[in-house]
């Protein structure tokens, strides 16, 4: 690992300083679950390492149909939090499936998003969720939709003197859930990944659905074609079905070293039934 | 810069650079062996240490971090001269072979059943999915476990 100044602020308006000092010269420690391996192989070579672990935003709230999530929530607080489990039980089971346990013991909610792998769990579930993601800078905080924050392979909207600080998002009471994914090794990134929200009205006809998949592009994937197949009809295995193959037929991944294209794509379909169907089950216990 | 850590319940004052892991602190300044250096990307699990009873991958903590936290080895397990009854259930089930995945594999499990005791082997299956053993032992680990949380 390369030497650096290490900087520990003990505000956020004390990072952002420091942040705008050093613009690209500094890189925000957080879990350091993606950081420290890009450093301890010198892809990575930041100055200064600004840790952030001082400030004061590793804390959930959940008032009404909102949840609000500090970006220093661990992975095991996603995981263990009983207030989350019943707010909103889908981020649960997709911290579950993030790494190995000691990355989901150091680990943040901000550091996954603000690192922005395209086969990570959470900015998978952000992007189906519809979450807000509350930015500071030295002008003031802004609010960024999931959906338009994740720009490009391992890139955001955040600019070298911003901070993610804040997640928001609706709580999605009496919706059915489910993570699907696959990767070739227990702790691997998922070759694919998928989350479906499925909430159904009193006729049992969806009312609400989200599909998103990880893992088939440079970003998150929403598949609004899939979700308007469901949208107001009764969720039969044949309907559930239908989805899965528009969702695959409307992806475009690509091919890497371990997978082809072809693969990917048909493994999407796959996860994407699976997801849909435990999701529009667990949606009929809840009603 | 100065640090003050606490391993094992004893506070042992380090200077070190802060681009230090606390594997390398923990090895090479302190002489401690009992945490292993593996894949040194987080993925092994050879260097699994406590931190605050929670399992870390020392390779891929920042030493200045672990500052104010309980950090614990295996060598912490032991108390009054006796290996820890997870220890002997290792010993008991021939759970060892070459053995440097064994520091991860106690420390993981441990914390894993303080937190789920009474788990089953597909439960500790997946506790230790994190740790790897490539003598590829893992019947027996589990067997020692599995021995373990049924008391």
């Amino acid at each position: 690992m390369r030497a650096f100044d290490y900087l520990t602020p003990a505000t956020i308006g004390q990072a952002l300083d420091v942040l705008a000092e050093h613009g690209d010269d500094a890189k925000v420690l957080a879990g350091g679950q993606s950081l420290v391996p890009l450093l301890n192989y010198r892809l990575a070579r930041p100055r200064v390492v600004v840790d952030v672990n001082a400030l004061p935003l590793d804390r959930i709230s959940v008032a009404g149909d909102r949840v609000t999530m500090g970006a220093l929530t661990r992975h095991a607080t996603l995981e263990e939090s009983v207030e989350l489990a019943r707010a909103c039980p889908l981020l649960r089971e997709a911290a579950a499936l993030i790494g190995n346990v000691r990355v989901r013991t150091l680990g943040t909610l901000g550091g996954s998003l603000a690192h922005a792998d395209p086969a990570a769990e959470l900015p998978m579930a952000m992007v189906a969720l519809d979450a807000r993601f509350d930015v500071a800078g030295r002008a003031g905080r802004r609010t960024v939709a999931a959906r338009d924050f994740f720009t490009g392979y391992l890139t955001t909207g955040l600019a070298p003197d911003e901070l993610l600080v804040e997640v928001e998002i609706p709580t999605m009471r009496g919706a059915g859930w489910a993570v699907e994914e696959l990767s070739r090794r227990a702790g691997d990134f998922a070759i694919v990944a998928v989350t479906a929200l499925i909430r159904l009205d009193a006729r049992g006809r969806v009312d609400d659905v989200r599909i998103a998949f990880g893992g088939v592009g440079p970003t998150p994937v929403r598949v609004a074609v899939a979700e308007d197949l469901l949208l107001g009809a009764e969720p039969t295995p044949e309907r559930l079905g239908e989805a899965a193959d528009a969702a695959r037929d409307a992806l475009n991944p690509e091919s890497d070293a371990f997978v082809s294209a072809g693969y990917r794509r048909l493994l999407a379909g796959v996860l994407a039934r699976r997801a849909l169907t435990r999701a529009v089950t667990r949606a009929m216990e809840i009603r | 810069m100065r640090l003050s850590l606490t391993i094992n319940g004893r506070s042992r004052d380090v200077d070190v650079e802060p681009h230090r892991t606390l594997l390398e602190v923990l090895r090479d300044t302190l002489g401690i062996f009992d945490v292993k250096e593996g894949c040194n990307e987080g993925v092994c699990g050879a260097c699994t240490v406590l931190l605050d009873g929670r399992p870390v991958s020392s390779c891929l903590v920042l030493a200045p971090t672990a500052g104010s936290r309980a950090i614990t080895t295996v060598r912490g397990l032991e108390g009054g001269g006796e290996l820890h009854p997870l220890q002997q259930a290792f010993l008991r089930h021939g759970a060892v072979q070459c053995g440097f995945c064994t520091p991860g594999m106690l420390l993981t499990a441990l914390a894993f059943l303080e937190r789920h005791p009474g788990a089953d082997r597909e439960t500790l299956r997946h506790a230790i999915e994190g740790n790897l053993c490539r003598c590829t032992g893992y019947a027996k680990i589990l067997d020692a476990l599995e021995y373990y949380a049924r008391g």
